[in-house]
């Protein structure tokens, strides 16, 4: 057993048993397994958004863009950013509504707010077709870098099975708890292996970050502007994907839910404040991902610029540390969303439309057996059919942005009720499917998903302030 | 609306502007500065400067808001 393979298995087994831990000496009711007992302090919060949000697409995504497309990659940095500054407005009276009414979920808003079970079926509905993509591109991700990064000494597949088994037992111990504590973990090795490489590699190869930039300017001047070596992702691409996913971004349930984990709403608006610092080590990503593409402009698969890099340049155990770093990295995410999408599952189709009497044992209960379903499920989907749901996960994006008119008018216009949003989001919806579907995406120059934004907004305001008369 | 939320609203729709609003205008490699093409620049300078933002946001929210509901 080499040294790179001790070091991504250790880490691995450490995060689950931190994880596992997490839950210990905690009486594990719904209210602590989702929203973790609405105990988190600023630094818990921060740590856990960062955990959720900084996945592995940023890590191999960004540095692969940066690889294969240039300055589109810059979107990334741009739409947290925007994120974070509407979450300062949007997060702290969301808890508050959260706090008072006791909600767990996101379909919980939407049925509290506006009073329709159909409403929140429906969110939950979206929430999990979106989420199972995104899980997927995690555990796909995960198999990817571990086998990378262990040079091929464990495969994709069993990576993949071994780490995901493992993440789902400590969500089922620990619920939120345990993805808070694993993200601790995962950012202090996410920004070990960012900080080494990316100020390293431009370093070794250039003699520093000034240098780099100058060698691109010369060689390739137009990688580093929109619509760098794309032909389609210009300035209106950017322009309207970074609003689409900057107001999207907490749309996502698990995002969505886990500001409810907060201790107050002022820890939510001090977290907005500090959030866009961690947009800064994104910096560093896309600079491996252009060095590589000065220094190894020919490899097949940009997503592995990153790992590719560091294979030529480090030894083999610090490649086996990037990996583990990786592999951490994808299974904090990966957490979330499956104890999101099971809670979902009970609470909102089981519990609302199946037996509205279920209590919330019966809930928690079956939260947990549909949380075995869900690995089950996902494992066999990512170890069988790798590739045929990454398609998907641009509909989950175009499909959870629909959610935003019906959270910001439920928060913020007491006018709009249930038929107004109700109407948008299925227009919304409707829009994205048919534009996708008829490979109209983008569509004059502008993402399809911001399209049906758009056009869910119109019919949610305009039927909104139809309704004036009704009342 | 009180005027700290108001006032709060006008700066968070800085980023916005900046960020969004104002692309067509700074993509571009000239001028270089601190090594780093003109377009990474910017989106680099604003994103350090929106946690000041929000914190100026913050305040003046702490600062008006209060002072109206003392008034009120």
């Amino acid at each position: 057993m080499t040294l790179a393979l001790v070091i991504i298995l250790g880490f691995i087994v450490g995060a689950s048993i931190l994880g596992v831990v997490a839950g210990r000496r905690v009486k594990m009711d719904l209210e602590n397994w989702t929203v973790g007992g609405r105990r988190f302090g600023v630094v818990i919060i921060w740590l856990l958004m960062a955990g959720e949000i900084y996945t592995t697409f940023t890590f191999l995504g960004a540095s692969g863009w940066a690889y294969s497309k240039g300055a589109p990659t810059f979107y990334i940095m741009i739409y947290g950013t925007l994120a974070y500054a509407l979450s300062f407005f949007i997060l702290p009276p969301l808890w508050r509504v959260g706090k008072k009414y006791g909600l767990h979920t996101q379909p919980d808003f939407f049925i509290h707010r506006y009073q329709s079970r159909t409403l929140g079926v429906m969110v939950a509905l979206v929430g999990v077709f979106s989420i199972i993509p995104y899980l997927q591109l995690q555990l796909t991700g995960l198999g990817l870098i571990v086998e990378v990064a262990s040079q091929g000494a464990i495969k994709s597949q069993w990576a993949i099975f071994f780490s995901f088994l493992l993440t789902s037992v400590f969500v089922y111990t620990s619920g939120i708890r345990g993805t808070a504590w694993v993200s601790i973990l995962k950012d202090i090795m996410m920004l070990a292996a960012v900080g080494i490489v990316g100020f390293g590699v431009p370093a070794i190869y250039f003699g520093g970050f000034g240098r780099m930039f100058h060698a691109l300017l010369e060689q390739h001047p137009q990688h580093l502007v929109f619509p760098g070596s794309t032909t389609h992702m210009g300035v209106g691409w950017v322009m309207s994907t970074v609003l689409l996913t900057g107001l999207g971004f907490y749309m996502w349930p698990h995002v969505f839910g886990s500001v409810f984990s907060a201790k107050s709403d002022r820890v939510i608006k001090r977290n907005a404040i500090i959030m866009p610092l961690y947009q800064l080590p994104i910096l560093l990503v896309i600079a491996v991902g252009l060095t590589a593409f000065l220094v190894l402009p020919d490899l097949k698969n940009g997503d592995l610029a990153f790992l590719a890099l560091v294979a030529k340049t480090y030894p083999a155990w610090f490649l086996g540390f990037v990996g583990a770093a990786g592999a951490v990295t994808a299974m904090v995410p990966a957490s979330v969303l499956v104890l999101f999408a099971s809670t979902l599952l009970s609470k909102n189709i089981y519990q609302s439309i199946i037996k509205p009497t279920a209590s919330e044992e019966a809930v928690m209960r079956l939260s947990r057996v549909l949380l075995m379903v869900i690995t089950g499920l996902a494992l066999i989907f990512a170890i069988f059919f790798p590739n045929e749901l990454v398609n998907l996960l641009i509909l989950g994006y175009d499909g959870v942005c629909q959610f935003f008119p019906g959270v910001v008018f439920g928060l913020f216009w007491p006018r709009v009720r249930k038929g107004a949003v109700l109407g948008g989001l299925a227009a919304g919806l409707g829009v994205v499917i048919f534009l996708i579907g008829s490979g109209h995406d983008p569509y004059l120059g502008m993402n399809a998903g911001f399209v049906g934004l758009v056009v869910n907004l119109l019919v949610t305001v305009i039927a909104g302030g139809l309704s004036k008369q009704e009342k | 609306m009180r005027k700290g939320t108001k006032l709060a609203l006008l700066l968070g729709l800085i980023p916005f502007l900046v960020l969004v609003g104002a692309l067509p205008l700074v993509n571009r490699l000239y001028p270089v500065i601190l090594g780093l093409p003109f377009l990474l620049f910017w989106i680099l300078l604003w994103i350090a400067l929106t946690p000041l933002i929000l914190f100026g946001a913050y305040k003046v929210e702490q600062r008006f808001n209060r002072t109206d509901k003392e008034r009120s």
